[in-house]
């Protein structure tokens, strides 16, 4: 990446941190929605631990992975909505005009993204630790349980993009909420796949990736050094992102050729 | 005549006949508005979700030492997926009136009417309709599932808990729309709605709940209601008579509260 772009991701994506940062609403969306669903299934589902098998006996511990991938997803919504508003508004046009790259818009907003996850991240750690939930893996595990955070923000970030280039409406980004809401829910979120009754869940949940990114992440709590489990989160993460980002540029192009 | 058309040819302001005409009118419009726009489907697209989430993923949490509801994983959780879609058509009422007021056609439909309150009548009545039609869909879901409904003729108290539900959502989402009058009452309104329906035995049986939420939903009128839904759903019912209690009491509350509403945005004009 040439230094001129890296200026130009690096101011734009400065423009996104400050712009989430100064929407208290979608701050406070952000961070408290994951905790709260955090805390009522971590509560609520807390004697599924009693299930033969359960592989832990603290389902506080076992939840945890599901604000950091919950907020990965608020993340990615957030973004592409800015993103699509910025298409509406004209500031996407405004730009195309100027000697800025529109790629490093792109990269200002993905960039925004993993700043956002980090602060979540290191929120979500700091109150999960606070209310008790113990992280196997150590402090080292906690660095990675952050970066995979990070990566997934990446991934989904890549997938709000798409959305916004695509139908530059904030509309249409928002109303996807539930179609990502609707892959987390089909996955190992609540109970272990082996501990799925129902076979078609089991297969979904299955072939679902964001199962491995919560077990990935689950596994530096729960388990500590799981290498099939963090090669399958990490290596989804990476695949999620390169996926994700090859569509964006895509739709970058397009959106720029029209 | 066209149905607004008959906004004021009841007979005089206040009186019963001007209530129903209008409530009429009004609940006609939605009515017609909903069954033309696929998007009024949208309350029932969240607990239909939830419930293919939970019944299927977590069927196994019926073996758990202590579960000891009788009607299987698929019916327990059907009866929240239920109140979840009956509550939330009425939240997606109470949207409803906050975008006809940023459309400025509440505030014309209040200089027409000849009894204001056959208009809070009248979404109420189009709400559970809609609900109807929603609830209904939860149910074909469920029973595709392999849900096996047990209550026999009990099977009515559950729909009367959830029309209850309905009407008790309604009067409090119309509260909030009309005092705020602008979109920014979606919010406001869905979330007090969501977290009644979480705080409450989602997942298991509330003998089976520990920590904070124990407590939490041993106070919240939703888990009378939803244990009381879930015996007659069983043909087991235990607490049916405490639970329609608490649901009247929560219609009876929020009637004043959908009143102070209408109230508000007849002083703002």
């Amino acid at each position: 990446m040439s230094s001129t772009l890296l200026t130009q991701v690096s101011h734009l994506g400065r423009r996104s941190v400050v712009r989430t940062l100064r929407q208290p609403g979608v701050m406070v969306s952000a961070i408290l929605f994951p905790l709260m669903f955090f805390a009522i299934t971590a509560s609520g589902l807390d004697a599924a631990t009693n299930l033969p098998g359960f592989p832990t006996a603290s389902y506080l511990d076992f939840a945890f992975a599901f604000p950091l991938v919950q907020a990965s997803l608020f993340g990615a919504i957030t973004a592409g909505v800015d993103l699509a508003r910025d298409i509406e508004g004209g500031f996407f046009d405004r730009l195309s005009l100027t000697p800025m790259r529109p790629v490093a818009l792109l990269g200002g907003m993905l960039a925004g993204v993993m700043a956002l996850g980090l602060i979540q991240g290191v929120i979500f750690l700091s109150i999960g630790l606070a209310v008790g939930v113990n992280i196997q893996s150590g402090f080292a595990g906690m660095l990675l349980l952050v970066a995979l955070t990070i990566l997934t923000a990446l991934g989904f970030g890549g997938l709000g993009a798409i959305l916004a280039l695509r139908t530059g409406s904030g509309e249409a980004v928002e109303s996807s909420f539930p179609l990502f809401f609707v892959a987390i829910f089909l996955s190992s979120i609540n109970l272990p796949r082996d501990l799925i009754e129902s076979d078609w869940f089991r297969l979904i949940a299955t072939l679902n990736p964001v199962s491995y990114l919560v077990e990935g992440i689950r596994s530096l709590v729960i388990t500590g050094w799981d290498p099939q489990a963090l090669i399958l989160g990490f290596g989804c993460a990476f695949g999620l992102i390169a996926l994700s980002l090859a569509g964006a540029a895509a739709s970058l192009r397009t959106r720029m050729a029209t | 005549m066209s149905a607004i058309g008959n906004l004021a040819s009841g007979s005089t302001r206040g009186s019963f006949g001007g209530l129903f005409s209008v409530a009429g009118a009004v609940a006609w419009r939605q009515v017609y508005k909903f069954f033309t726009n696929p998007a009024f489907l949208a309350p029932a697209l969240f607990p239909i979700f939830f419930f293919i989430a939970f019944a299927g993923g977590l069927s196994s949490v019926e073996q758990v030492p202590g579960f000891d509801f009788t009607g299987g994983y698929v019916a327990f959780q059907f009866v929240w997926s239920l109140l979840q879609a009956v509550a939330l058509g009425g939240a997606f009422t109470g949207f409803s009136i906050a975008g006809d007021f940023e459309s400025g056609f509440a505030r014309r439909l209040m200089l027409a009417a000849s009894n204001r309150r056959g208009i809070l009548l009248g979404y109420v009545l189009a709400s559970i309709v809609r609900t109807a039609v929603t609830g209904g869909l939860v149910t074909v879901v469920a029973l595709i599932g392999g849900m096996r409904p047990a209550g026999g003729v009990d099977l009515f108290g559950l729909v009367g808990l959830a029309l209850l539900v309905n009407v008790a959502a309604t009067l409090f989402g119309a509260g909030v729309a009309m005092l705020l009058r602008t979109g920014e009452a979606g919010p406001l309104i869905r979330t007090p709605i969501f977290l009644i329906l979480f705080i409450a035995p989602v997942f298991v049986p509330q003998n089976l709940l520990v920590g904070w939420i124990s407590v939490a939903s041993s106070l919240n009128p939703m888990t009378f209601i939803l244990e009381a839904g879930r015996g007659f759903l069983s043909g087991d019912p235990t607490g049916g008579a405490f639970a329609f209690g608490v649901a009247v009491a929560a219609v009876l509350l929020l009637i004043p509260w959908a009143l102070f509403g209408l109230r508000g945005a007849e002083r703002a004009g």
